[in-house]
């Protein structure tokens, strides 16, 4: 089926501005492993001795926040370079 | 920019045989298998009592470890189960195929396939667990817990483990290859492009060598490809622990 270039450069480029809105995603997990870091700081401030366990804790639950960050990282990608709307029609 | 960023290549295919296709992804877990088995075979040769070679030392540093960890995060009765060599095999597995991109192997964890086949078999130990230990109405009961209205948001919150475990470790891996590649590509422009303004011949050949492209994205590496494979490995291993001994009904002690 044809279609006209004027159609396809939009999809194109909605396709592109669509990958740079879902990566304002990446500010969530950015203040929140912030925070979290800043918290063990203190422990670790206070209990010197704990410094292991609190490094382990710490880092397991970075990785568990960064999830809905790496989400929208995953939409972004897809929508650059598999181009998935570009085909429908 | 000749960037090339796509999944896995296909090497073999087959649509008589009812879709079969060889990818990348498979090659080079054969590979890390081959590697880990090999490694173990001749970590484990000639054992002592007393050890006396640095190579058995080695293997019971490592056994020692995983024993620490299984016993710590699940509870020292599970130390003597399967648990202890399927957290080991697991967490060596995950590590070989995200260390393979260094050695410039296409990573078997930046494929969703592997990694979404992990959680699945995870999800499988966590329900068989959970059955196993409060039986199917046990089972079927808990989901209309605290209140049967809760009902679909807690189907939604059971399938959103594996979903998620499987992401998490896809996500890392398959976006520190991505932005590898793009830094790559970016530094080869780069070059060519300010080596193409000396005059003459000079700049012509010189702009086909990507001279800034080298040094930094190994600096780079250190934390996309060591840190964040011993990371996730790692995470993938302590979530599939503390799900499966919590569905257990036993929890961290």
């Amino acid at each position: 089926m044809e279609t006209s270039i004027l159609a396809k450069a939009i999809v194109c480029g909605c396709s592109a501005l669509g990958a740079g809105v879902a990566m304002i995603g990446g500010l969530g997990p950015g203040i929140g492993e912030g925070y979290a870091v800043g918290k063990a700081l203190e422990s670790m401030a206070r209990q010197p001795e704990m410094k292991g366990t609190l490094t382990t804790t710490m880092l397991m639950g970075c990785a568990v926040a960064e999830t809905t960050g790496l989400y929208s990282l995953i939409i972004a990608l897809i929508l650059l370079f598999v181009n998935p709307f570009t085909g429908l029609f | 920019m000749d960037l090339d960023i796509t999944g896995a290549k296909i090497l073999i295919s087959k649509p008589e045989w009812g879709g079969f296709m060889l990818t990348e992804t498979v090659v080079v877990t054969w590979g890390v298998m081959l590697v880990l088995i090999l490694g173990a075979w001749f970590l484990t040769r000639n054992l002592e009592v007393h050890p006396t070679k640095n190579r058995q030392i080695v293997a019971e540093m490592i056994v020692g470890a995983f024993d620490n960890l299984v016993g710590t995060n699940m509870g020292a009765k599970y130390v003597s189960t399967w648990y202890l060599p399927f957290i080991g095999a697991l967490f060596c597995l995950s590590l070989g195929c995200s260390l393979s991109s260094l050695i410039g192997c296409y990573a078997p964890t930046s494929d969703l396939s592997t990694v979404l086949a992990w959680a699945l078999l995870v999800f499988a130990l966590i329900t068989y667990n959970k059955i196993r230990s409060g039986g199917i109405l046990g089972y079927l009961k808990s989901y209309t817990d605290p209140i049967p209205v809760m009902t679909p948001f807690n189907i939604i919150g059971e399938i959103a483990t594996p979903v998620s475990m499987a992401f998490r470790h896809f996500g890392n891996i398959a976006s520190g290859s991505v932005i590898t590649a793009l830094i790559y590509g970016g530094l080869s422009a780069l070059s060519g492009l300010v080596l193409g303004l000396l005059p003459g011949a000079l700049g012509e050949t010189l702009s086909n060598i990507p001279i800034f492209a080298a040094g930094i994205p190994a600096v780079l590496s250190l934390y996309f490809d060591f840190f964040s494979s011993f990371l996730q490995a790692f995470i993938f291993c302590m979530l599939t622990m503390m799900y499966v001994s919590s569905a257990a009904g036993d929890g961290a002690q």
